[in-house]
């Protein structure tokens, strides 16, 4: 049979307890110490108050490293069969929201489940990363050369990132394009044809620019990006007013709870999307720093754990899941400073919000069980041996 | 995969990643760069700009606008309303302070603790909500004893109030807090205001921006702490305006409670020339102020689950098989296809086409009838015979013409299409041929016809205003009632039926309800000048088997009450100038002539006796006319 071809020829199967053992601990005390920073912060921001953020937040973040651990065990041939279904179960939620916000007639990204508010387009980004993923395992680089090879795997991203450019949500619809382009760029698609696309992309956004494709807000939040005073107190109002809290915090910043712009309510949204403000306004730059670089370390070990990897299912896996992470803490720091326009992405692990949460502790189980599972070998087709 | 081939691909992987990498510290050094900039070299700058950033503004809600009824009487208004808030810096002991103010005012455990936690979640100088809709006693008592209780003020601001609940919720809708998607689609900053509420239906919600108003902005000093010191600026926001309706609040009032003899039903009462709606009423309704206020999952699923469909607004959103109400289309359409009106058909109460026998609903037949005859007694056996001659194509596109098969526009919203069927429709939703048999069916208003009644309204107005194609709306003018000019010519334009056609129709319509043994004769209008001509309807909602039909027809008393046939009446009146259209469907109410007749009759005496259309409102006025 098959599996005890591979049992005799790979490496032992292992045992949950050994599992345990191969888990990347240093990396998830990393993710505890942000996920701590982000406590401290909704604390600070509910004015010194575990209610309404800080208790909920520190609820889910246990769930969700209950999960990440249990996602850890699970192994990489197990998770690259659930590759293509979780895709088209991700892929048939967004087109249902899509469906039921057009009859509600407005804006729709969650589906009331009750208990949890599910956002399809969050599992979009873990389930479209596996799905390429899986796509490109076992390709050569000289079948990359080949055009017809790329057709399927450009549709898997175009088209979640289409729908989820319909809902609006101009954000995510970046991220899961820019996540796609570094799969495709690692598992070794020409140079030229990335020229071609982004060539081809500036022209669309011109285009896109002259007609109604994006909503006036959004076109708003372009214009107000390239001059904030243009609309001082509209919705310029949001970019001025965190530059004026982060630069006022200094280099040694105010002190925890003594940030005064967030907290006399002048910085909007301080429990979200500005979150790294308030952080920066109290810690300083010495605070900024220290956050950005524990996020760039969570990113490195994404990226060593990619390196080491013995299959290129888990080594594109583990890539292109801290990509995502990458782009996630740097559109957002990047925007609350006011180098890019504002999108409205969550920083992850410290933003108040569950669904977001969720995401991100998946995607570092995922990458952790790439680790666990470094030395399997896997088989071209379906995962099995070949 | 041979071995060489997984090297290679391993190493452009990793050449690749480390390229990225790279890039990828490019990005920090710009992040951490633009903190430096920010930090370091501008951070005198912004601490300058964060000791002036003193200046809080806050939006002031404008009052939303009324909705009047044509003669200026409020049916959406606002109401003061008063609250107690509480300031927990200016008082010594909290605790105590609620005792003592619940010994005024009544606060149940819920809201106590309420208090408490928004409390500890805000700063101290802060007000709190303690208690909304205080009565003017409450409020007097409070006012009276505020020297024993520090920190607590009254304070008001407006609430939408619907003086006539549920006789005006289906039309007015109601208005409710703001949603996560109504923020999604609307940027107006009002929007994001606690407490704000905006029109979820019905008027509220197709009139929102008029209604709406443009917001104010106050801006304030504050200081170090946030404590207001003073206001700088106040602009105040532009109050929404008013609006006129259509409607005689007088006349609405009593064709709801009229209707509300019968379990569920919908009725329209429209002026045929200017298309104004005068009364639209849909039976149950629903009390608007239970939305404004939120409901309980318990309440909404009562509401939800009620056969009798209170959320629906009937009206304009019910459909039903028109049944015998159609054959004034029947007859529009047989007479344009050239059939003489005065020829006759006998009838002996049954017809046959191929196998297929179809009845009439009088067994025993209606003898030689023509045109108005049958208009008259309602026969079968002569619209069968007038299908079989013109097809159904021809019906339908009468029908079409005179507001049925389509929204009429109203400016309402949930408007439903209805259907009026024809060869092509059945093919394109089918894929079947249209059979003759199902020609003779519809013709008399069964089968696959759906109408609203306010379609079935608009149709009996183009019958008798001679063929102008009248559209309906509840929109009268924004601003003051007073203001509201006379209404001038009509303006709809001739849908170019012949006028004789048109008086065949009325001629029946009126030996219908004036003339001995018409179906509707006994709910005629004995008041000279007020006479009305109309025609019944009973549209069927199950099918009478041919057992059944030996056996006997069960009579609808029998059935339970989804099965019983729904009872429609369309009218007109007066009969010799006429003015006013009026449709009635009960649902299951059983007959058109014994249900749906008397209440149309007693709607349209009371609309004439109103004459909302031609009483002057700078004359007489109309606010002596509250409740």
């Amino acid at each position: 049979m098959v599996l005890q071809l591979h049992t005799a020829r790979g490496p032992r199967k292992m045992t949950i307890g050994t599992k345990l053992r191969n888990v990347t601990w240093s990396m998830v005390l990393v993710i505890c110490a942000v996920a701590s920073i982000g406590f401290a912060m909704l604390y600070s921001a509910a004015h010194g108050s575990y209610d309404p953020w800080m208790d909920r937040q520190m609820a889910r973040f246990g769930i969700g490293l209950v999960m990440m651990l249990a996602i850890a065990m699970v192994d990489l041939r197990s998770l690259m069969k659930i590759a293509y279904p979780l895709y088209a179960i991700a892929f048939v939620l967004l087109i249902y929201v899509d469906v039921a916000g057009e009859i509600g007639m407005g804006a729709q990204r969650w589906i009331d489940l009750k208990v949890i508010q599910l956002q399809p387009s969050e599992i979009m980004k873990i389930a479209l990363v596996l799905a390429l993923a899986r796509y490109f395992h076992g390709f050569t680089y000289e079948d990359m050369k080949r055009p017809m090879v790329l057709i399927i795997p450009t549709l898997m991203a175009l088209l979640p990132t289409g729908l989820v450019l319909k809902q609006p949500d101009l954000g995510t619809a970046l991220m899961l394009t820019m996540v796609g382009g570094a799969i495709f760029f690692v598992a070794g698609v020409r140079w030229w044809k990335f020229a071609v696309v982004f060539a081809i992309a500036i022209a669309g956004a011109y285009f896109a620019w002259n007609s109604d494709l994006l909503h006036d807000y959004q076109k708003k939040r372009v214009l107000t990006f390239l001059d904030p005073s243009q609309d001082a107190l509209g919705a310029g109002y949001h970019i001025t007013q965190s530059k004026i809290a982060l630069g006022s915090g200094g280099v040694f910043g105010k002190g925890f709870l003594q940030g005064s712009q967030s907290h006399l309510d002048f910085l909007p949204e301080r429990q979200t999307d500005f979150i790294f403000t308030m952080f920066a306004e109290e810690f300083g730059m010495v605070g900024g720093v220290v956050l950005v670089g524990l996020y760039s370390l969570l990113v490195l070990y994404g990226i060593v754990i990619a390196l080491r990897s013995r299959s290129h299912f888990g080594r594109l896996l583990a890539y292109g899941l801290s990509a995502n992470l990458f782009l996630y803490f740097f559109i957002n720091t990047a925007m609350v400073m006011g180098l890019i326009p504002v999108v409205g992405i969550p920083l992850p692990l410290i933003s108040y919000g569950g669904t977001a949460m969720m995401t991100v502790m998946i995607g570092f189980g995922l990458i952790i069980s790439v680790y666990v599972h470094r030395d399997m070998r896997l088989g071209r087709r379906n995962g099995d041996d070949e | 995969m041979n071995k060489q081939q997984s090297q290679t691909i391993q190493r452009v992987f990793s050449r690749r990643v480390v390229l990225l990498g790279g890039g990828q510290v490019l990005l920090l050094s710009a992040l951490f760069g633009r903190m430096y900039y920010l930090q370091v070299l501008e951070s005198d700058k912004y601490k300058v700009l964060a000791e002036e950033n003193r200046i809080n503004r806050r939006l002031l809600p404008p009052s939303r606008g009324l909705i009047l009824d044509r003669f200026g009487v409020p049916l959406a208004n606002n109401f003061p309303n008063y609250r107690a808030m509480l300031i927990a810096e200016q008082t010594p002991d909290l605790e105590e302070t609620l005792r003592d103010f619940a010994q005024l005012v009544p606060m149940s455990e819920r809201e106590r603790t309420k208090v408490l936690r928004e409390r500890a979640r805000s700063r101290a100088f802060m007000p709190i909500t303690v208690k909304e809709d205080l009565t003017w006693e409450q409020v007097a008592q409070v006012e009276i004893n505020l020297p024993d209780l520090p920190g607590i003020s009254i304070d008001v601001d407006q609430k939408r109030h619907y003086p006539y609940g549920g006789i005006t919720s289906h039309i007015l809708g109601y208005v409710a807090s703001v949603s996560e998607s109504d923020l999604a689609r609307d940027p107006d900053p009002l929007l994001q205001l606690p407490g704000f509420h905006i029109g979820k239906n019905g008027l509220e919600k197709q009139y929102e921006t008029l209604l709406r108003g443009k917001a104010g902005e106050s801006q304030f000093e504050v200081n170090s702490v946030g404590r207001t010191i003073r206001e700088l600026t106040r602009q105040e926001g532009q109050p929404g305006e008013d609006m006129v309706t259509t409607l005689d609040i007088g006349l609405q009032q009593f064709t709801h409670q009229r209707l509300a003899s019968e379990l569920a039903g919908a009725a329209v009462v429209m002026d045929i020339f200017s298309g104004d709606v005068l009364a639209l009423a849909s039976t149950p309704s629903y009390d608007p102020a239970a939305f404004s206020r939120g409901l309980t999952s318990l309440e909404w699923q009562a509401l939800v689950s009620d056969i009798y469909g209170p959320l629906t607004n009937k009206a304009i959103a019910g459909q039903y098989p028109p049944g015998s109400t159609f054959k004034l289309m029947t007859s529009l359409a047989a007479l344009k296809s050239g059939i003489n009106p005065s020829a006759t058909v006998f009838c002996s109460g049954v017809t046959a086409l191929g196998n297929a026998r179809f009845h009439c609903w009088r067994k025993e037949g209606h003898g030689t009838q023509n045109m108005t005859d049958a208009l008259k007694n309602s026969c079968d056996v002569y619209f069968y015979e007038m299908a079989r001659r013109i097809g159904i194509d021809a019906i339908a596109e009468m029908a079409r013409q005179f507001g049925l098969g389509q929204a009429e526009g109203l400016d309402l919203p949930g408007e439903k299409n209805g259907l009026i069927p024809d060869r092509a429709w059945k093919r394109a939703t089918m894929g079947e041929p249209w059979h003759q048999g199902e020609t003779l069916v519809n013709a008399i208003g069964q089968g696959f016809v759906q109408t609203t009644p306010l379609q079935l309204c608009v149709m009996v107005s183009r019958v008798a205003n001679g063929g102008y194609a009248v559209r309906p709306h509840l929109m009268r003018a924004a601003g003051d009632a007073n203001q509201v000019k006379a209404d001038g010519p009509s303006t709809f334009p001739s849908m170019g039926i012949d006028t004789d056609w048109l008086t065949i129709v009325r001629t029946g319509m009126d030996r219908v309800s004036n003339e001995l043994r018409g179906t509707a004769y006994r709910s005629r209008i004995t008041i000279p000048g007020m006479e009305l001509a109309g025609k019944t309807g009973s549209s069927q909602v199950r099918r009478i088997t041919m057992a059944e039909r030996s056996r006997g027809v069960r009579k609808n008393e029998n059935l339970p009450w989804n099965q019983r046939d729904h009872a429609l009446f369309v009218a007109f009146a007066p009969v010799h100038a006429p003015r006013y259209a009026c449709c009635v469907v009960v649902e299951h109410g059983g007959g058109g002539s014994t249900v749906a007749a008397p209440i149309a009759r007693d709607i349209l005496i009371e609309c004439q006796r109103r004459d909302p259309s031609r009483r002057n409102p700078n004359i007489e006025g109309g606010r002596n006319e509250m409740p």
